[in-house]
Formats: structure tokens, C-alpha cells, sequence
């Protein structure tokens, strides 16, 4: 087939005129010509291409069992997160990790997080990121290979798959058998055990967002919120049909991050490589044997083709990197496998470089002196490694040294400022206090750099200037107060610098806020 | 060196990265491309996966079942109503009935508190002061102003001058009977006489009392005027007023030995005010509103810092 260039677009666009044409005049069938076409040339090939169908071969070895530890305490961790507890106090919940939309809390073991320093959780995408340009800079696509949802929920349906319709070859002939009661039975059992799995992966979901004992018993008693039945729903869905039917879809044509990804990594990023100098020419073990006889060149690939039915993506490794391969890493377990069985070195499927590998094909014994590095040359893995651990290093900090108690107030703007029967000036304040200790606290709010000034409430007795409150654990209190200063003592200027500092009684803790006093331009 | 310069060159494409064999495949063009070329980066021409085409359909599919469910096409003068009737309008009168029926709890509550105690439970008051905000945005903005502080003629709330009492009930009193306010028996009345026109007091004499007036809080005043202002105060005023002007709330007779003035306090507005007279208006709302929202009401303009 030759290449439709810009120029051939137009003659391509052309033949599919005169393609109708033809077919409408064309009676008498060309006496030489064979009634064939190219199957997959531009004209007849689908618009739409069904999903062929993968059986992807169970697989012993080291990636195969780096991929079971990964999965078991990925999976382990997130079905059983909720259900751990952590003691706080009555006053707050007990489970060590709950993000409390409805309290505007975030809880993660000792840690807890209000809703004004979000800027942790901004910190811990921050730190996320990084890890990932790390990883993916110097080991390739990783997350995708081991730590990825779709790639750890795949692996365990595939498992499941495994479990009920036996290996690759039972699973080819159930699908091309006849309905019998066997196949709609092992179908049954399946499909059911993918639900579950689906089901108590969306289960698991809404117990991040809510007491996990209590939310069960009022989900089994059909008492939970609309919201909680609707999000497993649609987990539910999701799960099924992303991690038993769509599978290796989502990645090549959903997903974004093979893009982003591609983007990241350069030659000197480690991908599952297939060493082609050494492999090729392959040929079978049987066409090996006749090129030793003969003397002629061979390979150590013996096309066995284990490479191919063991990936979940469907590709051949053979040909060079490409866009669907999540470096999963399981075609490296079959090709030692097979070089174990045939007593050859293993490793001509690896991890290595594209760089190394190009090296190779001029010198396939290169050493390091030749040009062969690994990702730790490359300086920018520094880089990243250096600013995770400065975000994180910063993150600690600011966490063991972060305030657990906070004052704010808003200046009352209509009106600025309200002169008393006595001439004095009072200016209002809308003042919150947030208590971030998980005990009842009491405090003691006085005002600072106005002469003589006192802060009242409405409630004050008259001849009081200052403020005793005392707040619930873990709240905010809010109520409206005035500052007053008296007509002989009022200064100069429009306005005025002053503090609001509130102290704890019985405590160490004191929260200033910086404030400015209006008063008229002149005073009567 | 070379290597590192090779890096460099203009034309370098993943091809050069690639090894040979898929280079060649590539090159040969195994799969057709759109003909778009971008820095040698090709756009394969391949099809597009069937799922995506069912997940369009199955929009259409799902558009189509939404119209019939819900309201969708609009007629000339109506609209297609959709099999489960469902309307944002009742909606809305569902969210707000739920509203409702949410908050008669602290309705009630409010309901057999007394005012002066309603404070003591923090929750109610918040409940009370925000209810008494939103009356107060609706009612008495018009008059009173968006932040409370009046204007010539209409009391700033936010000071600590009543003219009939800042205390939670009197506050209360004010709001459900008003001042001056004929259809409601119970309003209170106080009538600051129109002393030059029903010709009580003379024109000089009158300038001689606005002087004594300004005398009270120091304002800049003629010494000898305000001292025969006095006696005619003393004859003429103080019976309301009182002798040292610090009037009578029970009969809302203005403080005139303060720092806040309704109408003003230069020399002129006190001598239009003697002359004629003021009879401000304040509406009782015990008729238009219900007992609790008089109550929110009174705690919020309390709260604005003039309750005493």
C-alpha cells in the first residue's frame, strides 16, 4: 500500500468517485482480474472497528509477582482504609481517614485539615506530581504498568477470569463453543463475581466520605442518602464495564496520560525494550538448528510468540516501542521463561534505554565507556527528586507548626463608623474565631493601640472593654462586635492601625488580627 | 560531543529514535496516514473504536427517552409537559415547603421564648438575628437604609439614642405599634409643637432658644441669646425636655444634651424645628407581619449595636 501524501489525498478522493461509478456500470467482470480486494485498503476498511477481543496468558515470574504484591496491598488498602479508626475525642469521628464534606473537615489519621488550608491537599498533588515526572522520567510508564486503578482492577478481573474459565486457550475455545449450560454457567458465575467486585468497589468509595459503620447499616436498611446508592450505582457500572469489558480500551483511546506521558520521558527513560540485535534474525527452534548446521546467522528470538499472548495490551513488543505498552512488564517474564527452558541468557525482553538500545545495534557488547547510561545520568531526575522532597520537607513543617487557632475580622461597611449619644466612635466587626483543637478552649479578646478603647457586644455590662468567649471544640464561633473609643481619646486620622488579639485562658495560644479604626472626617 | 549535538538538529524526529525495523515500518507506511504532517510527525488514518460509536448512539437514544420523561419542546403557548410531570416550579415549592419545614423547629422555639432570653441559647439567636435581617432587608430598608444608620428625619439604628427606649421590649413595642400612626391604637404619641405657627413663641425668641439648645453639648453659640433662651426654655420646653435637656423617653421626647440629632443640630434646622414643629411617622407592623418575624426583628436592630 503506498502512503496517501497530501497530493495522492486528492487522487485517493477521486478513486472513491470513480469506485461508485464503476460499480454501477460495471456488468461484465474483467476477464483477467481475480474477484479480490484488499481487505483492510482505505476503501473497504470498517469506519468503526469492533474491540478484538484479548486472552491474555497467565504468566510466572518477577514482574508477574511484583504485580500480585503491588495489587494486593493497592486493593487491601483501599477496601479496608475506611474501616480503620483513630481515636480523636467524642467530639470529632473516629475513623483515621474521612473526608467530612458535610463539616467541611478532612481527616487522615492524626492530621486534620479545615477547609482554609486546602492548601495541603494542593501540596500533596504538588508532591504527586513530581513523584510522577520522577518515575516516569527514569523508569517510563510505571503507574501504568503497576500502581494505575484501571491496570490494578484489569489484573483482577483477568485473575477472576482466569480463576472460572481456566488459562488463554480454554478461554478461546468457551468463547468459540456453542450456549450450553456449562458455557452459561462459568458466563453466570463470572459475570456475578465481576459485579460483586464492582459493587463493593463503589461501596468502599462513599465510606471515604462517611462514618463506614454507620453509612453500612443505613445502606443495608435502604435508609442511606439518594446520593450514596446513586455513586455505587455508578461504580458500579463503571468498574464492570471499564475493568471486564473495555480493559486495555481505556488506556489506548480514554486515557490521557500516555500523551502527557510520552511528552516526559526521553532516551534515557527505562522502557520494556526488545533487544533486536541479539533477537533478530529470529526464527524457530527448528529453522535454529539447520542455521547452526548450515552456519548461517541466527538469533536468540525463536519467535515463540510468548511475548505476544501474554500482554494484556495486545501489541507485539517485537516492534519497537509503541503507544498501547503500560511497561507492565510481563512480556520480560515470558521471554525468561522460554530463554530459561531453551539455556540461553535471559533478557532479551528488558527494561533498558533507547539509548542503550541504539548503541547496541552499532556494538552490541557496549560498555559504559561506549555511551551506555542509565536514568540516573540524566540530571533532571535530580531536579524532581530534589523539589519533592522540598515541597514535602515544607509540608511537615508547616503541619507540626501550623496554628490550632485562628481570629478573623470583617469591618462592618455600612455603615464605616456610628458616633453615640456620648460623641464617642464605634466601628462594628463581624469576628470569627476557629478553634482547631479537639477541646472546649476560652479566650480573652481585647483590642490593642486605641486609647482607652474597649470591645463590647451587644450584650456587654456597661463599664466592660473586653471580651471573655469561649468556644465548643472543633467549631468556629461568629458574633458581631464594637469597638469603641471615647470622643477625648479619638486620634487624628480616618483611620487608624489596631490589633484584635484574642488570648487563650488557661492556655498558650494567642491569634492577632490586624485591623483599622474609621472615624469621620471631622468629629462634631 | 557529537552526540550531544546531534540532539540538536532541526529535523530530528522520534524516528531517529526508533530501531530499525520500526523505522522501516513506519517509513513504508504500513498503516495510511491523514496526509497532516507536523515536525515529522505523521497522523495515522485508522478507525475509530465501535464502542465510541454505540455510546454516541446510546446518547441519542438516552436525549430521545429524556424528552419523553421530561419537559423538552416549547409550543406557542405552552410546552410539552413529559411523562412523569415533572416542573421546577414544583420543585422549587417542594424546596422550600422542606425549608420551612426545617426551620419550624426554631420558629417554635422562638415562638415561647422571651425576648430577653432568647440570647441564652446560641443557636436560636443566630437563627433569630439572620431571620431579622432578611425582614429587615424587605421592611425597613426603605426607610431605615441597607445598613441601619437612617438618614435626616429616620433614626440611625445603630447608635445608643432611643427616642422611646432601646431595651429588647420597648425595641418590640416600636415595631408593632409604630410612633404617630393613627390606624393602630396603640401607637404612641409625642408632638413637638409648632411654636411660630400657632404663634406661641416669637420669631427672636425662637433663635434664642436654638442658641440655648446648642449650648447643652458645647456647640458654637451667642452666650448672651442663649441666656435669655433659657428662661423661655424653662417655660416652654423643659416640661418635655426637661431642665438640662435630657428629654424623656417615656413620652419620646428627644436627649438634647447628646452627640446624635434626627434632623440636625445647626442653628437654622433647630429654629425650623421649633418653628413648625416634627411629627415623624413610624408604621406598626404588628398587621403586616407575624409575631415571630416582630420578634427576629427586634433582635437583629438590637444587635446593630444601639440596644441598650
Amino acid at each position: 500500500m503506498t502512503s496517501p501524501l497530501p497530493s495522492d489525498k486528492v487522487k485517493y478522493m477521486a478513486n472513491l468517485i470513480d469506485n461508485t461509478k464503476s460499480k454501477s456500470t460495471d456488468t461484465a467482470p474483467h476477464p483477467i482480474a481475480p474477484d479480490a480486494k484488499a481487505v483492510n485498503g482505505p476503501l473497504n476498511r470498517e469506519l468503526f472497528e469492533a474491540k478484538k477481543k484479548l486472552y491474555p496468558k497467565r504468566v510466572a515470574g518477577n514482574f508477574r509477582n511484583f504485580k500480585w504484591v503491588s495489587m494486593l496491598l493497592l486493593l487491601g488498602f483501599y477496601y479496608i482504609g475506611p474501616w480503620i479508626r483513630w481515636d480523636r475525642g467524642p467530639t470529632s469521628p473516629n475513623q483515621a481517614i474521612l473526608v467530612d464534606f458535610e463539616h467541611g473537615r478532612f481527616y487522615f489519621f492524626f492530621i486534620e485539615i479545615w477547609p482554609q488550608e486546602l492548601y495541603y491537599i494542593a501540596g500533596l498533588l504538588i508532591m504527586s506530581a513530581f513523584a510522577l515526572f520522577l518515575v516516569t522520567a527514569s523508569v517510563g510508564r510505571a503507574w501504568c504498568g503497576y500502581a494505575c486503578p484501571q491496570t490494578v482492577w484489569v489484573d483482577l478481573f483477568i485473575a477472576v477470569e482466569h480463576f472460572i474459565e481456566g488459562g488463554r486457550n480454554a478461554r478461546i475455545r468457551l468463547d468459540r463453543a456453542p450456549w450450553s449450560v456449562r458455557k452459561l454457567f462459568l458466563r453466570l458465575v463470572k459475570h456475578s463475581i465481576w459485579l460483586l467486585i464492582a459493587l463493593l468497589t463503589g461501596g468502599a468509595w462513599i465510606f471515604y466520605f462517611m462514618d463506614a459503620p454507620t453509612l453500612f447499616s443505613q445502606l443495608i436498611h435502604f435508609e442511606a442518602a439518594t446520593v450514596a446508592y446513586g455513586t455505587i450505582i455508578f461504580f458500579v457500572l463503571t468498574t464492570y464495564t471499564f475493568g471486564g469489558h473495555l480493559r486495555e480500551q481505556v488506556c489506548t483511546y480514554m486515557c490521557p496520560w500516555p500523551r502527557i506521558q510520552a511528552v516526559m520521558m526521553d532516551v534515557d527513560s527505562l522502557v520494556v525494550t526488545y533487544h533486536e540485535q541479539r533477537g533478530e534474525p529470529r526464527m524457530s527452534v527448528k529453522k535454529r538448528q539447520k542455521a547452526i548446521a548450515a552456519g548461517e546467522a541466527y538469533g536468540d528470538c525463536v519467535d515463540c510468540n510468548m511475548c505476544v499472548v501474554v500482554c494484556p495490551m495486545g501489541i507485539d513488543i517485537r516492534d519497537g516501542i509503541q503507544l498501547e505498552c503500560i511497561t507492565c512488564g510481563l512480556c520480560i517474564d515470558a521471554c525468561n521463561d522460554v530463554s530459561d527452558k531453551l539455556k540461553q541468557p535471559r533478557g532479551l525482553i528488558s527494561y533498558d534505554t533507547i539509548n542503550n538500545e541504539n548503541i547496541r545495534q552499532q556494538n552490541p557488547t557496549a560498555t559504559h565507556a561506549q555511551g551506555i547510561r542509565w536514568p540516573w545520568h540524566n540530571y533532571r531526575n535530580y531536579v524532581y527528586l530534589g523539589l519533592f522532597l522540598l515541597v514535602g520537607f515544607i509540608m511537615v513543617y508547616s503541619l507540626n507548626t501550623r496554628d490550632r487557632f485562628a481570629i478573623n475580622a470583617l469591618h462592618d461597611r455600612n455603615p464605616l463608623y456610628v458616633q453615640l449619644a456620648d460623641g464617642s466612635i464605634r466601628n462594628s466587626f463581624e469576628i470569627k474565631l476557629l478553634n482547631m483543637q479537639g477541646k472546649s478552649r476560652q479566650f480573652v479578646i481585647y483590642t490593642q493601640g486605641l486609647e482607652n478603647s474597649s470591645l463590647t457586644t451587644s450584650n456587654s455590662k456597661p463599664g466592660e472593654t473586653r471580651l471573655i468567649v469561649s468556644i465548643d471544640p472543633d467549631r468556629v464561633k461568629a458574633f458581631r462586635a464594637f469597638v469603641n473609643v471615647p470622643k477625648a481619646n479619638l486620634p487624628n486620622s480616618r483611620q487608624t492601625d489596631f490589633k484584635i488579639i484574642a488570648e487563650e485562658i488557661n492556655g498558650d495560644e494567642t491569634a492577632v488580627y490586624e485591623a483599622k479604626f474609621h472615624t469621620p472626617q471631622k468629629v462634631k | 560531543m557529537s552526540d550531544k549535538n546531534d540532539k540538536f538538529k532541526t529535523q530530528e524526529t522520534i524516528l531517529d529514535h526508533l530501531p530499525e525495523h520500526e523505522k522501516s515500518r513506519v517509513e513504508a507506511n504500513e498503516h495510511s496516514t491523514t496526509g497532516h504532517e507536523w515536525d515529522g510527525i505523521k497522523e495515522f488514518d485508522k478507525p475509530i473504536p465501535r464502542w465510541w460509536m454505540w455510546t454516541y448512539i446510546l446518547s441519542i437514544v438516552f436525549a430521545i427517552g429524556y424528552m419523553i420523561a421530561y419537559p423538552a419542546i416549547p409550543l406557542v403557548n405552552d410546552y410539552t409537559k413529559g411523562l412523569l410531570n415533572w416542573s421546577s416550579r414544583d420543585a422549587v415549592e417542594q424546596q422550600i415547603s422542606e425549608a420551612k419545614l426545617a426551620q419550624s423547629v426554631y420558629i417554635d422555639a422562638l415562638n415561647i421564648t422571651a425576648l430577653d432570653d432568647v440570647a441564652g441559647n446560641e443557636e436560636l439567636m443566630i437563627f433569630a438575628v439572620e431571620g431579622g435581617k432578611s425582614a429587615y432587608a424587605v421592611n425597613c430598608v426603605q426607610c431605615h437604609g441597607s445598613g441601619a444608620i437612617g438618614s435626616k428625619g429616620y433614626p440611625n439604628l445603630n447608635d445608643d439614642e432611643w427616642l422611646w427606649g432601646g431595651t429588647l421590649e420597648e425595641i418590640y413595642t416600636t415595631i408593632s405599634h409604630g410612633i404617630r400612626f393613627d390606624e393602630d391604637e396603640d401607637s404612641r404619641y409625642s408632638e413637638m409643637p409648632a411654636f411660630l405657627t400657632d404663634e406661641m413663641l416669637a420669631k427672636d425668641e425662637i433663635a434664642q432658644v436654638a442658641h440655648f439648645v446648642r449650648s447643652f453639648t458645647g456647640l458654637e453659640h451667642n452666650a448672651a441669646d442663649a441666656a435669655l433662651g433659657a428662661v423661655i426654655f424653662e417655660d416652654n420646653c423643659a416640661g418635655c425636655h426637661g431642665d438640662t435637656g435630657a428629654g424623656d423617653k417615656d413620652q419620646g421626647a428627644p436627649n438634647l444634651a447628646d452627640a446624635v440629632w434626627l434632623y440636625g443640630a445647626d442653628q437654622q434646622t433647630l429654629v425650623n424645628t421649633i418653628s413648625t414643629g416634627r411629627k415623624g411617622v413610624m408604621p406598626a407592623w404588628a398587621h403586616r407581619l407575624d409575631d415571630t418575624v416582630l420578634k427576629q426583628l427586634t433582635l437583629f436592630v438590637h444587635s446593630r449595636g444601639g440596644g441598650l
